[in-house]
């Protein structure tokens, strides 16, 4: 393997290649684009949380000035309505019922935006209101109606292996365990137990989803979208419509964030299909508010056990998780499926059982969230672990190494084995962190830590195509959702091809041009789709080899690589040279590809194990309970940092999108209408915000799968975030909170409470 | 209705009707794309651009309200020439955006400080930035970019 110090352009933070057009306004995301004949699209919503739809009368609406026509769940003859990689349960605008507040109901479309809005008032909908199930008990408890009256099919891209749907409201149920929990915890010195709580949250991706459907003449269908994985959209509108792949064209322009929230197929076959019925292009935009009633991440009721014997050892962990996930399945059975998985943490345990339940109820469908799962239970996890230091009469740093796992063990019977070195890296964030500096009273601090099976379903397609003019173009189909991917992407392939970076571009997702990606997530992007470029242009080089024997007139062996190019005894050409020594003309281009697929070293999942390593010391003001940030410190266990500034940009994104569900963030229902679901009322991390002290490091042991050795980032420190503030909080006051997030109120009522009980 | 006004350093006379925003013109009439939308209630300033230099929340202006005066969106930042302001300059050098799209904004209401008083401390940057979310990077890069920017702009005074 190259040594570190012998990268020329992978390993240094060269500017980002999407620069310039972010800085000067000239980056077109979809919400600025406008096509030619282009119509708009707005839509009316449900007001109930359950009910039926008696009927609708359109002719009203349709009769308004520039209203073009008005789609309702009545008008899909012919369609396959029901969407949803991994339950198709999810009707594209609502069919005879309504299943939460905000469901698209009818859209109307109209030559300008205001116009379909101004008939949206005049669509007549009779409803029959039906009792709204509203929490995971009442979802779950017996002779409580089923939310979907009817089975689903299993979508396509499940990603595992687990069945959908058990009874009832339960949309996955997911079940982890290994040796015998209920023995272990019998014989344990110290058991911890607790029921923990963390919140419904909103993504807030700036830019609310937004997608261009355009049928054309032949039948072929375009849409252009803020999305993050183009390939699953063209999946799902491909068969609501009955389509060839070939005839549905996904094109990602610039997005604004994503965060998971952006995952999977949102509103595109609702904008494709008023396409197909109006025939024309059709624009539909979200307003932040509509965001809020598309997506949110799970919220989780989380039952918790773990266990040590006399000597500090993890004995068992026994947890039952509930996931309300809201109308419709979108990714939570993913999400169900990793929640389980991560609760064990990145500890040795030898007992382990635990139950994950995604629960439908009447309220927004939860999909995925920056950390898929992880941040719900390692909030529980990570908690726990300072209870049980404390019970057992440890400092919690010590227990946490006496009990993580090392490099190459396993904690997962079966997965890949712990490719981190997280005892080292915990050690290092307490040294950052000033671990053993006396506190100023009201001050504590905590260093936390996770682990999460991360990269998702290895399947990622990769072209590079290399010019006999010194160019060289990579085309990805995994998206550039702010990450930086396109720049690390085209670092690689700089490196391997031996030219400046300037020459290489990156073709972004277009599902006509690029190949099959199967998601942009789970920090997979560095790992798989880095490694697929890199192989691609290792593929193109073996060819230009075989074309150099022929231009040199000399057998493989006398062939010699440098950077760049072959030297044959005192010649030396470069790549294109050589292609266009081949050709015999100009303009040639050749194509280099990869296919990684679950195989050789890419069997095990998952891909990469995924860390996250947070320190903080929060300042609490005791008279108001208000929590501020004094230090966090970050580590970036990444294996290598292809681009190191950006890595560490997104250990702190991440780390702040945690903090706002550790202490603001949190959708509430009153009843069945969502109270807070605008920017007005739903607080996120702001400027203010911002630790005092900031200290980051990178730790580059070259131990994942991935190019030189390169794992994936930008989710780990999400995860350790809130359970840190936590135990930060229970050190500075001896107060154990376990329902997040820590607003001022919620924390001041909690000293309160102490204060009252040490008074008695 | 017929409005006048000075938009990035040009004398315009734009048609609109009464009841559209500063950001529906700017974007739908004028293609100036830069000008970001998002929570459409003052709260994010994504759609941050300078009337008269002070930082608006172009998507709740009425457009007719900057008539006769200067209005500057992102496309007018950088020079004549194409060169970058040091603001945007600074953005790119210390990797302060990744999505981008709070981005246009955020170097406006920059701008805004900066044009007024170039010495700003720390927490005069994070009082003035405080209207402007950005909920990629976690904001410490933008402070370094405008702490950068500042202190080139020192230099050129």
């Amino acid at each position: 393997m190259k040594p570190i110090g012998e990268f020329q352009i992978v390993n240094h933070s060269v500017p980002r290649g999407d620069g310039i057009p972010k800085v000067t306004g000239g980056a077109i995301y979809t919400s600025d684009m406008v096509l030619e004949h282009m119509a708009w699209a707005k839509i009316l919503r449900s007001p109930f949380a359950r009910a039926k739809i008696l009927s609708i009368d359109v002719s009203q609406a349709k009769s308004q000035p520039d209203v073009i026509d008005v789609l309702t769940g009545g008008d899909l003859h012919g369609l396959h309505p029901y969407y949803g990689h991994g339950v198709k349960d999810h009707p594209l605008i609502a069919i005879g019922q309504v299943r939460f507040v905000g469901e698209p109901v009818a859209a109307v479309i109209a030559e300008t935006e205001l116009a379909a809005q101004e008939a949206l008032g005049k669509i007549a909908v009779e409803y029959q209101e039906m009792k709204a199930i509203l929490d995971v008990d009442t979802a779950m408890a017996e002779g409580t109606p089923r939310i979907h009256e009817t089975d689903f099919a299993d979508g396509s891209f499940r990603g595992f292996d687990d069945f959908p749907g058990a009874a009832g409201n339960i949309c996955q149920a997911v079940h982890v365990g290994w040796g015998d929990v209920d023995a272990a915890l019998a014989s344990a010195a110290h058991i911890a137990e607790g029921e923990f709580y963390f919140p419904m949250v909103y993504a807030y991706a700036m830019e609310p989803y937004v997608a261009i459907a355009d049928f054309d003449a032949k039948g072929h269908l375009t849409v252009y979208s803020s999305a993050q994985h183009p390939f699953m959209v063209r999946h799902d509108v491909a068969h609501v419509f009955g389509l060839p792949l070939n005839s549905v064209r996904v094109i990602v322009p610039y997005i604004g964030g994503g965060y998971g929230s952006k995952s999977y197929t949102k509103i595109e076959p609702l904008v494709a299909a008023c396409s197909w019925k109006a025939g024309r292009p059709v624009k539909l935009r979200l307003s932040v508010e509509e965001a809020f009633l598309t997506t949110r991440g799970d919220d989780a009721r989380v039952r918790i056990r773990t266990a040590t014997d006399s000597n500090g050892n993890l004995v068992a962990r026994q947890a039952t998780i509930h996931l309300n996930t809201g109308a419709y399945a979108e990714n939570s059975p993913m999400v169900c499926r990793k929640a389980a998985n991560r609760i064990v943490g990145p500890y040795r345990i030898p007992n382990v059982k635990i139950d994950c339940f995604a629960v439908y109820t009447n309220t927004v469908p939860a999909s995925s969230y920056r950390g898929l799962g992880g941040a719900q239970v390692t909030f529980p996890g990570e908690s726990q672990m300072d209870e049980l230091a404390e019970m057992a009469g440890c400092d919690p740093l010590q227990f946490r190494l006496k009990n993580l796992a090392q490099s190459g063990e396993s904690i997962h019977p079966g997965m890949r084995p712990i490719d981190a070195d997280i005892p080292g890296d915990i050690r290092e964030a307490a040294r950052m962190l000033n671990m053993d500096r006396p506190l100023v009273p009201g001050h504590g601090r905590s260093v936390c830590c996770s682990a999460s099976d991360a990269g998702a379903h290895p399947v990622t397609l990769a072209m590079v195509q290399v010019y006999a003019d010194g160019a060289v173009s990579v085309l990805s189909g995994s998206t550039e959702i702010g990450q930086g991917s396109h720049t690390v992407l085209t670092q690689i392939a700089a490196e391997e091809m031996g030219v400046p970076l300037e020459k290489v571009r990156l073709i972004g997702s277009d599902t006509a041009v690029t190949l099959f990606e199967r998601s942009t997530g789970a920090s997979r992007t560095t790992t798989l789709m880095g490694r697929a470029v890199l192989e691609a242009c290792r593929e193109a080089i073996a060819q230009i080899t075989v074309m150099a024997e022929e231009v040199f007139a000399a057998p493989r062996e006398k062939l010699v690589e440098e950077r760049g190019g072959l030297r044959c005894g005192q010649t030396y050409m470069t790549w294109a040279q050589i292609l266009e020594a081949y050709f015999k003309m100009e303009g040639c281009s050749i194509v280099g590809r990869a296919y990684l697929r679950k195989a050789g070293d890419l069997t095990l999942i998952p891909v990469f194990w995924e860390i996250g390593v947070v320190g903080v010391e929060i300042a609490l003001d005791e008279e108001t309970g208000k929590i501020s940030l004094d230090s966090l410190v970050t580590i970036g266990d990444v294996g290598l940092a292809i681009h190191p500034a950006m890595t560490e940009g997104q250990d702190l994104g991440a780390a702040t999108m945690g903090l706002g569900a550790g202490l603001f963030e949190e959708l509430i229902y009153d009843g069945q209408q969502l109270m807070n679901g605008s920017m007005l009322e739903y607080r996120v991390p702001r400027f203010s915000d911002l630790a005092s002290h900031v200290d980051m490091k990178l730790v580059q042991n070259r131990d994942g799968v991935g190019p030189y050795g390169a794992k994936g980032g930008g989710e780990g420190a999400v995860n350790p975030i809130s359970p840190c503030i936590a135990n930060a909080l229970y050190r500075a006051t001896g107060v154990r909170t376990r329902t997040l997030p820590l607003t001022p109120e919620r924390v001041w009522k909690a000293l309160q409470e102490k204060k009252k009980r040490q008074v008695l | 209705m017929q409005i006048g006004f000075e938009l990035n350093g040009k004398q315009q006379t734009l048609e609109f009707e009464p009841r559209e925003t500063l950001a529906e013109v700017l974007r739908g009439r004028c293609r100036l794309t830069g000008v970001k939308i998002s929570c459409e209630a003052q709260v994010c300033g994504s759609c941050t651009v300078l009337v008269d230099g002070l930082p608006v929340s172009a998507c709740t202006l009425l457009a007719y309200e900057v008539r006769g005066k200067r209005v500057t969106t992102i496309e007018g930042v950088a020079d004549e020439t194409g060169r970058l302001h040091p603001l945007q300059q600074a953005f790119l050098d210390n990797f302060s955006f990744q999505c981008g799209f709070c981005t246009p904004g955020m170097i406006l209401a920059a701008k805004s400080l900066l044009d007024e008083n170039s010495k700003a401390t720390d927490a005069e940057i994070v009082a003035h930035m405080n209207g402007n979310l950005c909920r990629c990077t976690g904001y410490l890069p933008i402070l370094k970019a405008i702490r950068q920017a500042a202190a080139e702009m020192r230099g050129q005074k």
